[in-house]
């Protein structure tokens, strides 16, 4: 596969936007299939449009795409187990947290902040720190703000569905695309050990009451929105024990009612973080736990496996945050959008999206032909744009993906503290990142030196910089290509 | 006759602020207060005290 090979990082880097078109003008496209999209496969084209630059809807877009977050939300209308709203810590990253609540106005300013610096920018979600749908004048406010000064971003928000069905027709007026619905439950028997109370009409409910209420509206806010053509999500957070296996019946529940993805998240509950849940002992699961249950939903709603469980104000790509160069106080008060950077960005997506897919198709080809069953668990350190472009040391995720004769399909992320801190590794680091690495057999990255890669090797997982900057799933087909015997050429490393 | 707010315990979530129905809850200078004079323990409004019924704290919106 001879990619054109614009780097995206070269975009993304530049100050100004006339460097930027000029960059994007230079990359030369090969792919005769120019100007097409390269639609998945089981998609129409009509919600295709609608999730192609939709980091968090779409698996392939998230490579591409960054969204971000503005915490104008922070009052909520229930209480759930796993969440403590007086915690806030900046080192933390996992819904509900935020380090700086801001009103309409501050969140223009800095929406305005990243659109100018953030190329990759095309989401603008509210996901709290409480809840979109019952904070909704400060929600409201804030996406009226910022569709008249950037009219071409997308506007989504997270919300646990209580006050949903009362702002649909509002959603669908404001032409917000995306809604995430945060639905841990069908049945309020299970729904009670999760919610311990809720405000509705003026009054807190608690028990099987109050997990019945939020039941209906969750049920009711789904159907109205997939009878107005808004795309939604559900959440689930998978609580060993008590709804775990309870979630293949939401799945069901939610299918039927229209839920474009279902995102079983796993639960966060260290003692640290004060929940009810955590100062309660229970665990959450782990990442083989996870993958094996999302693996036996397989066939219900589409599921969503790259979620990062991201912090009310996160900015950027999916897995990389940047929240922390943006906080108000680095924000100019005065400012004007200047939307360059985003459309040269996009210019150039347009292009190498095609080259990207026509590998992708050709690396899937070439692993469904090797006639040998298994399937091999490949860890990626990426920076984006579908490519193994990061170094170990820096990764703080590593991306991963099974392949078999079935195919290559990503299939989770794995978070690490990274490696190196300014320069050398840490041991202590490297066995976390060991045992975060589980049940891996290859860790592809663009950079790694010759220390972790021996003891990543004695712990029996094998990996390589030889693929460094190819596209993640060529890298992929050839090392199963290898592994299997059927070419040796092609690793040399 | 009034409720006040706990400022140490309050996550500062504004929630109370717009559920009062008497007005009597504004942010002030780094933290919600209750105006004494305003609050009217939702008598005649609302059977339970609507602050102390949406907070996420325990114990945060209490009899003055
Ligand atoms: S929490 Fe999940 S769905 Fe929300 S922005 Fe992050 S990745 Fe997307
Ligand atoms: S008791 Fe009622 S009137 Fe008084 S501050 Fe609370 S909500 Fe407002
Ligand atoms: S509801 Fe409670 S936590 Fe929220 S602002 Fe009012 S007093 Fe503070």
């Amino acid at each position: 596969m001879s990619a054109p090979i614009t780097w995206l990082e070269s975009l993304t880097n530049t100050t100004s936007s006339g460097q930027l078109l000029t960059a994007a003008k230079s990359g030369d496209c090969a792919s005769s299939s120019c100007g097409s999209s390269s639609r998945p496969t089981d998609m129409d084209s009509a919600t295709w449009e609608k999730v192609k630059d939709h980091p968090c809807f779409s698996e392939e877009a998230h490579h591409y795409f960054a969204r971000m977050h503005v915490a104008v939300a922070p009052a909520c209308n229930i209480q759930c187990n796993y969440c403590n709203r007086k915690y806030d810590c900046a080192n933390e990253s996992r819904p509900g947290v935020v380090s700086e609540k801001l009103t309409p106005d501050q969140a223009l300013r800095k929406v305005i902040a990243v659109a100018n610096e953030v190329p990759q920018l095309s989401v603008l979600g509210i996901a709290g720190p409480g809840d979109a749908c019952y904070d909704w004048k400060k929600t409201r406010a804030t996406f009226e703000r910022v569709a008249s000064e950037i009219p071409d971003i997308k506007l989504c928000i997270s919300t646990n569905g209580l006050a949903l069905p009362e702002h649909v027709d509002e959603l669908a007026e404001m032409n917000i695309s995306h809604v995430t619905i945060t639905i841990n439950m069908v049945d309020p028997a299970v729904g009670e050990k999760i919610y311990p109370w809720i405000f509705y009409g003026h009054r807190r409910y608690t028990g099987i009451a109050a997990a019945k209420i939020l039941h209906e509206q969750q049920m009711l806010g789904l159907e109205m929105l997939s009878e107005r053509g808004i795309l939604t999500k559900v959440n689930s957070v998978m609580i060993p024990g008590v709804n775990d296996q309870h979630l293949i019946e939401v799945n069901k529940w939610v299918k039927e009612r229209g839920a474009f993805l279902h995102n079983v998240m796993p639960l966060i509950s260290e003692p640290a973080h004060g929940t009810w849940f955590g100062l309660a002992g229970q665990r959450g699961p782990n990442a083989l736990e996870l993958k094996a249950f999302q693996d036996r939903l397989e066939g219900g709603a589409k599921l969503m496996r790259h979620c990062r469980q991201c912090r009310a104000d996160a900015v950027g790509l999916l897995g990389a945050d940047r929240g922390q160069e943006f906080t108000l106080d680095q924000i100019p008060l005065e400012l004007d959008y200047d939307g360059g950077k985003r459309h040269a960005y996009r210019e150039v997506v347009a292009r190498i999206r095609d080259d990207h897919s026509a590998a992708k198709k050709e690396a899937i080809a070439t692993v469904a032909s090797v006639n040998i069953p298994g399937s091999l668990q490949v860890a990626v350190a990426t920076k984006g744009g579908g490519r193994i472009n990061e170094h170990f040391g820096h990764a703080k995720e590593f991306q991963v993906y099974e392949a078999s004769q079935t195919g290559i399909k990503f299939v989770g992320h794995r978070k690490v503290e990274p490696y190196c801190h300014g320069g050398w590794g840490e041991d202590a680091t490297l066995g976390d990142i060991i045992a975060a690495l589980e049940g891996i057999d290859f860790v592809l990255c663009a950079r790694i030196g010759d220390c972790p890669k021996k003891q990543l090797l004695e712990a029996g997982i094998q990996a390589t910089d030889a693929f460094g900057y190819d596209y993640i799933e060529a890298a992929i087909s050839a090392l199963y290509a290898t592994k299997h015997g059927s070419d040796r050429s092609q690793l040399t490393a | 006759m009034a409720y006040k707010i706990i400022a140490s315990q309050c996550t500062q979530c504004g929630a109370c602020e717009f559920e009062c129905p008497s007005s009597a809850i504004e942010y002030k200078g780094e933290k919600y207060v209750i105006d004494p004079d305003k609050c009217t323990e939702c008598k005649g409004a609302f059977e339970l005290q609507q602050c102390a019924s949406v907070c996420p704290v325990p114990k945060t919106c209490v009899p003055a």
